[in-house]
């Protein structure tokens, strides 16, 4: 008996597509990476993100030496640093080459919370105390840049994600709801949206951030940044869902439906909504970095996550000054990352395009 | 086409009074008011504070309060700001025309290179040059406006060359009417720069798209067999139906980079709308707020208008009566 192959589905078709698309592959292999590097930045940190030593304030990255000082290949070790200032009062930094501190693993450090539950007190790697290991140097006040970076991941990281699930549910909805009904509501709804998309995005985000009010704790500010944003996202989504909603509600399957009795709210999640799917997986990886630059620019002007919490866009509020980024260009780190971040979202966004969106194809060529 | 203009203007007055009504009840509804830190202040009088209490009605509810700022809104008059303890409009004006030099500025860069960039992607399709721009506007679209302002700061801060924020260098006031020029173009330089190159890399592969779908038309293959140069047969044929859809972007593209350049004008120093909305969004200084609000919304109202002016320009299918 012959085997007969299983025709694919319109969605493993895509994937496939998507699949052999090498760039976009990496992109999404770097995210993977990122996000599981947030996920567990208190393992793979070497510090806390709040541990400081003021002589370390802007020390350059720490050296690593595998090459001993008779030039054999050893275990690699790194020296203390000594701070002193020269005739210009700039900080320059010595090693101090009297005591070795060699690398170590799976040592026993600062105490965390693996995952925020199990108690845990190893790091992936690490030097014993006082000698210090930053892998990307210091920032102002003396504290790793490296595990900053990890840790301010997890706000910069997530604040994308649940924004955008926010605007989604909410421009989806709202959408639906205008394109079906047409007439009246339709007219009512679209103006608000394009109230909102009348004001230039940024002058809203500070607007509403004034509607904060100060004494809100950082979890607290964390959530109202993620509904700021969400509430000035949700506009143009639910603007394009309603154009198509408008052409869908007129097929024959959306009368069918509502002939056999169904209530317009099941007919628009279950036989409208989906057929906007591709469109907003999309739209949802075009949106992303969106987030990720709202909170960043927020953040950079200490409107956002403040110390001593991390998050890429406050450590980098920083580099705001031309003497601090001349004399340490290493807190400049946080802008890459924020850049790759948004380049490797826009990246899928578009291969998802290529492979979801038939109409796309011939645009393409 | 004025119908057009009268009809954009109408439907936009209910959407500013919206927009203002709804930050106006945002910040009035958070405890903690620019009013109480004033009362603190020395340098305030309490006859001031009494003064501008009866006249925007500061001591009632946030609706009357509104009400009153609305109507001396339509009298010119755009309230007090409490930071700089001036008059809104005798700040604002200036700060407007500064934001407006630089969106123009970013606005006219982008649009001069993007859209001959992208046409020359699209002819040299798929070539090596055209996987180039393709990598480099990736990353030019990727970059964080704020972020690319920080790097540039930087580089000019090692070569030197360039002034490093601000609008006027100190001896500007003596120069002469050329110098001055020559000084603020300096200026405007870093700026301009951080905001266009990422909207460069967008527009030019919009640009790119729409000239490919273009030229897989029929009349272009016609065109072609006619025996008409390449050069006319892209610039005169394909290049005209290719630009349309981008006109409509950009009133919205106008109001995208107003939005990016408020944080370089934060970041170059810059005195524009941007800079002025941040302090005044810091010290809840409400008329600060409200006043740089509406003057983006009507930024951002003149950029469509524009736009609707340049399709009718450009396309004359297009009519609006």
């Amino acid at each position: 008996m012959t085997k007969v192959e299983k025709p694919l589905s319109q969605f493993q078709i895509a994937l496939q597509g998507f699949r052999r698309n090498r760039m976009a592959m990496a992109c999404f292999w770097i995210l993977v990476f990122f996000y599981l590097g947030a996920i567990f930045a208190d393992f793979l940190s070497p510090y806390s993100f709040e541990m400081e030593d003021r002589d370390y304030s802007y020390c350059p990255p720490t050296k690593i030496h595998i090459f001993d000082e008779h030039g054999k290949f050893v275990w690699p070790y790194v020296f203390a640093m000594n701070l002193t200032f020269d005739d210009f009062h700039r900080r320059v930094y010595h090693e101090d080459s009297e005591k070795k501190y060699p690398l170590k693993f799976l040592m026993k450090a600062e105490k965390y919370r693996f995952l925020g539950v199990i108690p845990s007190q190893h790091h992936l790697w690490g030097v014993d105390s006082p000698g210090r290991i930053y892998l990307l140097g210091g920032d102002s006040r003396g504290r790793d840049l490296f595990s900053r970076i990890l840790h301010g991941a997890r706000i910069s990281l997530s604040i994308g994600l649940i924004g955008v699930i926010i605007s989604f549910s909410l421009g989806l909805i709202i959408g639906g709801i205008a394109g079906f009904y047409g007439g009246k509501i339709d007219e009512i709804l679209m103006r608000v949206c394009e109230m909102i998309m009348m004001v230039p995005g940024f002058y809203l985000l500070l607007a509403l951030r004034a509607a904060v009010p100060d004494n809100f704790n950082s979890v607290q500010v964390y959530f109202s940044i993620i509904l700021i944003l969400s509430f000035i996202g949700w506009a143009g989504l639910a603007r394009i869902i309603r154009g198509m909603c408008l052409s869908l509600r007129t097929r024959d399957y959306v009368l069918a439906a509502k002939a056999m009795g169904l209530s317009d709210f099941q007919i628009i999640i279950k036989h409208i909504l989906p057929h906007t799917l591709s469109y907003s997986i999309i739209a949802i990886m075009l949106s992303i970095p969106g987030y990720i630059l709202g909170e960043s620019g927020l953040s950079l002007l200490g409107l956002g996550i403040v110390d001593p919490y991390a998050s890429w866009g406050n450590m980098l509020s920083e580099a705001m000054s031309i003497v601090h980024i001349r004399f340490a260009p290493w807190i400049l780190w946080p802008g890459f990352l924020i850049l790759v971040t948004v380049m490797c979202f826009n990246i899928i966004g578009d291969a998802l395009r290529d492979c979801l969106d038939p109409k796309w194809k011939g645009a393409k060529e | 086409m004025l119908k057009i203009i009268l009809r954009r203007f109408l439907i936009a007055i209910p959407q500013l009074v919206g927009i203002s009504l709804m930050t106006f009840a945002l910040i009035q509804l958070t405890p903690g008011n620019f009013f109480d830190t004033l009362k603190l202040d020395p340098q305030i009088s309490p006859q001031t504070i009494e003064r501008y209490e009866k006249m925007y009605h500061l001591n009632e509810p946030w609706v009357n309060q509104y009400w009153a700022w609305l109507k001396n809104l339509f009298q010119g008059d755009l309230g007090y700001s409490f930071f700089y303890k001036v008059q809104v409009s005798s700040i604002i004006g200036s700060r407007l025309f500064n934001t407006f030099i630089l969106a123009l500025a970013s606005f006219l860069l982008t649009w001069f290179v993007a859209i001959p960039l992208g046409i020359w992607a699209a002819v040299h399709r798929n070539r090596f040059i055209d996987r180039l721009i393709q990598l480099f506007s990736y990353i030019a679209l990727s970059t964080p406006s704020f972020f690319l302002g920080m790097i540039l700061l930087f580089v000019f801060s090692q070569i030197g060359g360039l002034p490093l924020g601000g609008m006027h260098s100190p001896d500007y006031e003596d120069l002469s009417w050329g110098g001055k020029v020559f000084d603020l173009l300096k200026h405007l330089l870093i700026p301009t720069l951080a905001i266009s190159v990422g909207s460069i890399g967008a527009l030019q592969r919009i640009m790119r798209g729409n000239m490919l779908e273009v030229l897989r038309h029929q009349y272009i293959l016609a065109a072609r067999a006619k025996g008409l140069p390449e050069h006319r047969v892209i610039y005169h044929h394909a290049l005209r139906n290719a630009i349309n859809p981008l006109i409509t972007l950009l009133g919205y593209e106008f109001s995208g980079l107003l939005s990016g350049a408020a944080l370089v004008e934060i970041i170059c120093s810059w005195p524009g709308l941007g800079s002025l909305m941040l302090t005044a969004v810091r010290s809840k200084d409400l008329y600060l707020v409200m006043a740089s609000m509406m003057m983006g919304g009507i930024l951002f109202l003149i950029g469509n208008l524009i736009a609707d002016i340049l399709l009718v320009i450009a396309d004359p299918r297009i009519r609006y009566d």
